[in-house]
């Protein structure tokens, strides 16, 4: 087991102006669950693979433990791709489709058996190893191709979009498995995904990146809760973050006819900027029977004891709406308003994220609840 | 109702059985063709006279891989065609089945595991590994990067006393500008560990030779890629008195099936010492300039056993002089469709008639030389015909050959019928049934704040 360390670490693309990666900084503790996240382009797979020798460094280094792999090749970094080979072998036992690449490392018979049938008994699969992979379930044969990274007890394990390729259902329970397996083995382990959903339940940290650049690295509820800047805001949440857009006024930020509150502090830090973005999650609002924003109602989506509200800000004529930006509120369904109707919801001063409409940076304090 | 994305559609597609999981299709449908592992359902279907094969697979995988063959394909790789995706497909119970890749089942070519049967000589494996070994060259050549580099996603065709091998399945390739070395590595390595374990498999299963050993057959693998790499890409220095390495480095290039696009020379200020580095063009030197010649299209092996036969037709004519193409039509009639012709129509499934030519020839020469005397074409063509062909198994449509009972005729990779073939009770997959599916677009940030990790 290592920790992992990216130093500077930049890849360019021959012919590309712009790095793919862009000098990442970032450390991950021994047997952390790492996940990077972001959108398609952002180089969350181009790190994963510099990591892996996959693709070169061009600027700064890369460490496994204490061991600069930067230019090292892949085979010498000591890591293995999880779910790379997921075919199994009909004609051989399961304890074989698991050991086989232990076979061609050379390593001595008894050593291979020890490390499939400890593995085997982390997967639950110990009493089947000298079945054939057809007599197992879907699931089991899963494991099966698992078991194969972890005989090889790689310091680091590598995956990338693992999930991608399965139906919904199958990718929930499989992302709890992957989950409690890591937590099992304490690998440390870099998880490559598009998916924020996948990001927040299975991570011990999170880090997203955009453009090439990371954006900030946390645990899931640290992101969650106080967001560096509007792009981590935006991205991380289901459904998103409100951001909405007001002018700085005596007491907070006025949206609409409302002065949603803000602490002078905070409103202090704009300097000289007059225009902020807030951001609010739609739990964080309530309906209001006096001060609030006033929201024209459009959709009611009632989910067991609560209800989404989606609708836009009072006001706008019908054409307007359609373009307008749709406001979220997540509330108790127990009295739910009508559509059509308009409500007003109310937000305490210490759920408001505030943010640089200019630079996008956080203006408000972290540690929000 | 079904959805058909395809460029080159084949009409007779549309009123198969698209609504039910391609795992039951009636078997009117299918054939029993042999094939490699595959982690998906894959069948062999049949309409009129013509085979494909259908991978069941998610949407996203599916078009990626119809694209890519694509891609694979105007870049005049060795790949399967593609022929379209069958997406928006519902069961009668309206619920959504995963979209059908389909492509063009490859005629005269086998899977891996059809060429082992027991006895087969280490030679053939060679062989067999050269092919791949060139066909994974080709593709780092382009940019692909393959990921999934195994037998199984292979098929060879007999050309010439070698093999040609074809990429069947792009679903984890990719196509860059330009691979690293690390990317380039990481195939290979790949290859060792997956053709290891395709190898066990067959020695497991009884197919491998006992004279063959697995780790023997792998361990040459990145030794044939490197040398074939160095001569495709690689730099050469010498001294201003070798300039005739600049020939000699094309001509190796052409014998090896490939042309040079560009010639990068450079020298130094005193024109002492010369560098070249060669670009590599597409392969198929020889089967470009037989198909330019005579409009015989064949593979590259072929292609120069064919010429090579050519040439000799030219001297021995004492035709040197004349216009090649014309020598080449005169070939073309007198020669080789001649032996063609005397293939019995019901034997010609059995071998391409490029290949049934080179066989022919070989045939003459070692009962030539056996006789002590030359023996006519002819009469070699109608011998090798009852003596040799007559004997071969059917290679336009190979059914499964079988060590065992098979588990499922269709789906040659789920191995033999076992015993004891019960599914056990997995206690991982207690409540998989009922997972709530909203939760793999969206968290339950209470959930989360309450320290449930995977939740």
């Amino acid at each position: 087991m290592a920790t992992v360390s990216f130093d500077d670490a930049t890849r360019v693309y021959p012919g590309s102006e712009h790095p793919a990666v862009d000098k990442l900084n970032l450390e991950i503790g021994d047997g952390e669950f790492m996940v990077l996240v972001g959108p398609s382009g952002c180089g969350k797979s181009t790190s994963l693979r510099m990591l892996a020798g996959l693709e070169e460094v061009n600027a700064g280094g890369i460490h496994i433990g204490d061991r600069d792999v930067t230019h090292l090749p892949p085979k010498d970094r000591d890591i293995a791709m999880v779910f790379q080979n997921y075919a199994l072998y009909p004609h051989m036992t399961v304890a074989d489709n698991m050991g086989f690449a232990l076979k061609i490392a050379g390593k001595p018979k008894a050593e291979i058996r020890k490390r499939v049938e400890d593995a085997a008994e982390i997967l639950d699969l110990s009493e089947y190893l000298d079945r054939k992979p057809k007599a197992l379930s879907g699931g089991q044969r899963q494991r099966v191709a698992m078991g194969r990274a972890i005989v090889r007890s790689p310091q680091v394990f590598l995956m990338d979009e693992p999930l991608s390729n399965l139906d919904a259902k199958l990718r929930v329970s499989t992302r709890t498995q992957i989950a409690a397996l890591q937590s099992r083995l304490g690998v440390t382990t870099v998880y490559v995904t598009h998916d924020q959903v996948e990001a927040m339940t299975m991570g011990d940290r999170v880090a997203v990146m955009k453009d090439g650049v990371l954006q900030q690295v946390d645990t899931p509820l640290a992101l969650y809760d106080s967001p560096e800047n509007l792009f981590v805001a935006g991205f991380i949440g289901s459904p998103a973050m409100n951001l909405i857009d007001g002018k700085i006024a005596d007491g907070g930020v006025q949206v609409g006819d409302y002065v949603v509150p803000v602490a002078r502090e905070v409103l202090a830090k704009a300097e000289g900027e007059n225009d902020l973005t807030i951001g609010i999650r739609p739990e964080n609002f309530e309906l209001s029977e006096g001060d609030g924003l006033g929201l024209d109602v459009a959709v009611l989506e009632e989910l067991g004891a609560d209800a989404y509200l989606y609708g836009t800000l009072a006001g706008l004529d019908e054409d307007a709406k359609i373009t307008a930006q749709q406001i979220v509120a997540r509330i108790s369904s127990r009295r739910p308003p009508q559509r059509g109707t308009t409500v007003r919801i109310g937000v305490a001063p210490e759920h408001v994220h505030v943010f640089s409409k200019a630079t996008g940076a956080r203006l408000s304090e972290t540690n929000l609840r | 109702m079904p959805r058909f994305l395809s460029s080159r559609p084949d009409a007779r597609l549309i009123p198969l059985p698209w609504e039910t999981p391609l795992e039951q299709w009636p078997v009117e449908y299918l054939v029993a063709l042999p094939r490699g592992i595959s982690r998906h359902v894959v069948r062999f279907i049949r309409v009129g006279d013509s085979v494909y094969a259908a991978k069941e697979v998610i949407e996203h995988l599916a078009v990626h891989e119809y694209r890519l063959l694509h891609d694979l394909h105007r870049l005049a790789t060795p790949a399967v065609e593609p022929v379209g995706v069958v997406t928006e497909r519902y069961d009668a119970d309206g619920n959504r089945l995963d979209p059908v890749l389909v492509t063009k089942h490859l005629q005269f070519a086998l899977p891996y595991r059809s060429l082992f049967t027991p006895g087969v000589r280490q030679d053939t494996v060679n062989r067999l590994l050269d092919a791949m070994v060139v066909l994974l060259a080709l593709l780092h050549l382009v940019g692909f990067l393959w990921v999934d580099v195994s037998l199984s996603n292979i098929l060879f065709r007999r050309v010439a006393g070698a093999f040609a091998a074809y990429l069947v399945d792009a679903e984890t390739g990719e196509l860059h500008e330009q691979l690293s070395a690390g990317q380039r590595a990481h195939d290979l390595s790949i290859a060792r560990t997956n053709l290891f374990g395709e190898f066990s498999d067959l020695e497991a299963g009884g197919m491998l030779d006992e004279s063959l050993d697995p780790g023997t057959l792998v361990d040459s693998i990145e030794a044939r890629y490197a040398e074939l790499w160095t001569e495709l890409t690689g730099v050469e220095e010498f001294d201003g008195s070798e300039m005739h390495r600049i020939d000699s480095r094309v001509r190796r290039l052409n014998a090896l099936g490939f042309d040079v696009a560009e010639l990068d020379i450079t020298t130094d200020f005193g024109g002492t010492s010369i560098r070249i580095q060669p670009k590599v063009g597409d392969a198929g030197h020889h089967s470009r300039r037989l198909l330019r010649l005579t409009g015989l299209d064949t593979e590259e092996n072929q292609a120069r056993r064919l010429l090579n036969d050519l040439d000799t037709y030219r001297a021995r004519t004492d035709q040197q002089n004349a216009d090649e193409a014309i020598v080449a039509h005169q070939w073309l009639t007198e020669v080789f469709e001649a032996v063609v012709k005397r293939i019995p129509s019901d034997l010609r499934g059995k071998l391409e008639p490029a290949e049934v030519f080179h066989e022919v020839l070989e045939f003459r020469w070692y009962q030539s030389e056996k006789l002590g005397l030359e023996i006519p074409l002819e009469e070699a063509a109608d011998r090798y015909v009852a003596e040799v062909l007559t004997t071969k198994p059917d290679e336009a449509l190979t059914n499964v050959e079988v060590m065992g009972p098979l588990q499922n005729p269709y789906d040659p990779s789920q191995g033999y019928v076992d015993e004891d073939d019960s599914v056990p009770y997995d206690p991982w997959e207690d409540g998989a049934a009922e997972v709530d599916e909203r939760l793999a677009t969206w968290f339950d940030i209470d959930e989360l704040r309450k320290g449930k990790r995977g939740a």
